[in-house]
């Protein structure tokens, strides 16, 4: 698909905002299982591993992939001259 | 003895450190503009710079002191790494890339893009030397406590060493040599770190009982003998007996109770009872069914009831033993066994006095003869299925083998002398393994199983403070002005997710290995990491340290750069219009990078003892709360003002420093006062101050908005 370049950085501003509230609404569920509810950390969830290690490994990994998801995603952008006089979306 | 200072480790260390140097005046040898100087011409290699970022990022905290709090407490030292990490992700989504659009040089510049306002390079400039310099302090002191021990030199030495290594750095060559030394130093230290936790994992687990000494079981009557298994009793006099409490007994049966007022035992200690006339009272029990003011023993015969005489009670917790073939004496913990009367003595270390008259289990400390020394703890008690080696284990056996496990942790005590001098007595503490691979045990992350709210707050505050505070780093936000656009900065962050991700994962292995390595120091949990490392192979221990001071030195040269940045461009420049040309305006940037570089060195040595996570956090929490609401309202808010943004940098500053200068935390372990009188309510303030900020931006852009403004 052919977009003109301030589309193209709409398009990666919002993919940025998407992929942050995914991780956001995973981390915040990390932040309140330990504040609210720690004893459901040391529960067996996988392979012998308890919830406290499975969790915090996935928000690591999960992480990487979506900085990865967004590094594919993102479309070129017009160059750094055009775009001075602009603040984001 | 726990160091053993190698002619292999020095060697090694200075070859690290002098190659650094040289790398940089190698590479500085260009920078003479302002472009050059603070933002290396824009012409870093993305990778180079996502690697950097690592560089920069994983401190002397995230090293050693992540590793050191999993190595003592477990899994919490974990929570500072999915915070830290976490961070990145605000940082990639939502601010790399405007950043760059933004900026030149300076987060200030970001932030004044539209408005060119001097009073908000003003305030931006301020909070960005506040922040590096509350950053710099945790450095220089772990800088310090890395030379001590690696070196053999007084920790002040280790602290102007990294201030004058970094001062050259800095003033020869800025950001290209900067960025160069933390691309080095982050490979280095993610590789390093690798291999120590495969080594790590192909050595396993073992189990040791015998570096420390078990008596018993042994019946608690015995314990205030002349002898304990034909070794003499010191006697419990000058403090190490707390003085006998006057109680009221009764009985019922073989069971009595005791009336004590606000005793403060516990389920299962040993309380000496005296002075009653009926002979079945006295003895030393272990006790129950404590209440407050109460709690019940079993006598050996019925008894009329109540206990006539004076009767007494104090706490048996702590028996001196003559030693056998050393000076001074071996310390015994009591703990009793459940449903029994009688009881284990483990055996534990003290620290009393300091400097040239410290004493270590009551001898001078040193290796003469007359003289004891601290000796490494770390070890499992049980392995599963009463194993005593595992072998090789896997990345995911490495938990479930620590799960099943016992370890011994240590705990301390402090022990008031009558002539008002303190021993610190440090005891053995067997701890379940599934205790240590869950959140709750360290100090400060204990209030989430406490119920309080308070508590709930100061974590839920914590974690707050570290999801924002990343992006808002000076000297991270710098970083951004290094590469050519904003695709390159995406990738470059990308880059450093994955480098910081990969490492912080090692992190919870090299911590829980350390824990189990036999190897650690007491008295310093920062030490956990290269120690770990001495215990598998002498050569990797000085290559962690080196790795470890390179680490130091890459920081806070980074920090250096980015107040020196913020006094050359944003305050003398931005805010005075002192209008240099480039070549002069890096000369002041690097008069700057001086006298900041001499600030830390004074505050490393005078911070000497505070811990040095206490202050990363607090670093953390006053750039989330001055820098990233107005950095997040600039983008989103088109209604921003610039009297907004500086109401907003300056109330976010003022709160979260103030906050945290008025809390327990700050009282207890800066000032020294009683804790109990602090006026804020809980130590962290991320979870007021960073909505207070946002809140100010918004009512002061509303008050100060004009109709005409689009």
């Amino acid at each position: 698909m052919n977009t003109s370049p301030p589309n193209a950085r709409q398009y990666n501003s919002r993919l940025g905002l998407i992929l942050f509230a995914i991780y956001l609404i995973l981390y915040l569920g990390f932040v309140f299982i330990n504040a609210f509810a720690a004893d459901w950390m040391e529960k067996i969830v996988l392979a012998g591993l308890n919830l406290a290690i499975v969790y915090g490994f996935a928000l690591i990994v999960i992480a990487l992939l979506l900085a990865g998801v967004y590094g594919l995603l993102c479309r070129a952008e017009p160059s750094e001259t055009s775009s001075k006089q602009e603040s984001g979306q | 003895m726990i160091y053993d200072p190698s002619w292999t480790a020095v060697v090694v260390f200075l070859l690290f450190v002098v190659g650094t140097v040289g790398l940089s005046f190698f590479l500085g040898r260009r920078a003479k503009s302002s472009e050059g100087y603070f933002a290396a011409h824009g012409q870093i290699p993305w990778v180079v710079n996502g690697v950097a970022f690592a560089g920069d990022y994983l401190s002397a905290a995230s090293f050693l002191g992540i590793c050191g709090m999993i190595a003592a407490y477990g899994y919490d030292g974990f929570l500072y790494s999915i915070g830290f990490l976490a961070g990145w992700i605000v940082a990639l989504f939502v601010i790399a890339e405007p950043m760059k659009r933004l900026g030149r040089f300076t987060f200030a510049d970001a932030l004044d893009a539209q408005f060119n306002s001097r009073g908000i390079k003003g305030a931006a400039g301020i909070s960005t030397l506040v922040v590096s310099v509350f950053y710099l302090i945790p450095q220089m002191v772990g800088a310090g406590s890395l030379i001590q021990p690696l070196l053999g030199y007084p920790h002040w030495v280790g602290v102007v060493m990294v201030g004058v290594v970094v001062i050259t750095i800095v003033v020869t060559a800025g950001m290209v040599s900067t960025t160069w030394v933390q691309f080095l130093k982050g490979s280095l230290l993610v590789i390093f770190s690798f291999i120590l936790v495969i080594m790590l994992l192909q050595r396993g687990f073992s189990t040791n009982d015998t570096a420390f000494e078990t008596i018993g079981p042994i019946a608690a009557g015995q314990l205030d003998g002349e002898q304990i298994s034909g070794r003499e009793v010191l006697p419990p006099d000058d403090g190490w007996r707390p003085p006998p409490a006057a109680v009221k007994i009764t009985a019922s049966s073989t069971t009595a109770t005791v009336t004590q007022p606000a005793h403060g035992y516990a389920d299962n200690d040993v309380v000496k009872i005296e002075g009653a006339t009926e002979p079945s009272y006295n003895g030393n029990w272990t006790i129950s069914n404590v209440t407050e003011d109460t709690y019940d023993y079993t006598m050996l015969t019925e008894q009329a009831s109540p206990a006539s005489g004076n009767p007494n009670a104090s706490k048996i917790l702590y028996v001196r033993l003559a030693s056998v073939d050393q000076a001074g004496y071996d310390i015994f913990r009591v703990a009793s066994i459940e449903g029994s009367n009688e009881v284990l003595m483990r055996e534990g270390q003290t620290v009393s006095g300091a400097g040239d008259n410290k004493m270590i289990n009551g001898a001078p400390n040193g290796t003469g003869p007359d003289q004891r020394q601290l000796q490494p703890i770390g070890y499992l008690s049980k392995l599963p299925n009463g194993q005593t080696e595992t072998g090789p284990v896997g990345p995911i056996s490495f938990f479930t083998t620590l799960n099943d496990s016992e370890i011994m942790l240590w705990s301390s005590d402090t022990i008031r002398h009558d002539d008002d001098t303190t021993t610190t007595v440090y005891y053995q503490k067997p701890t379940q393994g599934e205790r240590v691979l869950r959140p709750g045990e360290h100090p400060k992350f204990k209030g989430i199983r406490s119920g309080k709210t308070t508590d709930r707050l100061n974590f839920l505050s914590l974690m707050l403070a570290l999801f924002c505070g990343t992006a808002s780093l000076p000297h991270i936000l710098i970083r951004y002005y290094t590469v050519k656009d904003g695709a390159a900065a995406r990738k470059s962050t990308i880059v450093g997710i994955a480098t910081i991700g990969f490492f912080y994962i090692l992190t919870l292995y090299l911590g829980l290995g350390a824990m189990t390595s036999g190897a650690l120091d007491l008295t310093d949990s920062n030490m956990s990491a290269p120690l770990l490392a001495n215990s598998i192979r002498s050569w990797l221990f000085a290559v962690i340290s080196a790795i470890a001071f390179t680490t130091v030195l890459g920081t806070v040269s980074g920090l250096i750069l980015a107040s020196s940045g913020a006094v050359a461009h944003d305050l003398l420049d931005g805010v005075f219009g002192v209008k240099l040309s480039g070549p002069k305006q890096v000369r002041v940037a690097k008069i700057a990078a001086v006298i900041v570089g001499g600030i830390a060195i004074v505050l490393g040595v005078l911070f000497k003892e505070l811990n040095v996570g206490y202050l990363v956090g607090w670093a953390f929490s006053v750039a989330a709360s001055a820098n990233l609401p107005a950095l997040v309202m600039l983008l989103f808010w088109k209604g921003t003002t610039k009297q907004g943004i500086v109401a907003s940098v300056l109330v976010g500053m003022i709160s979260s420093l103030g906050w945290i200068l008025l809390s327990a935390d700050t009282y207890k372990s800066v000032y020294g006062i009683d804790p109990e009188n602090a006026i804020a309510p809980f130590s962290q303030p991320g979870i007021v101050t960073i909505p207070l900020a946002f809140l100010t931006l918004i009512v002061v852009s509303l008050i100060t908005r004009k109709p005409a403004e689009a």
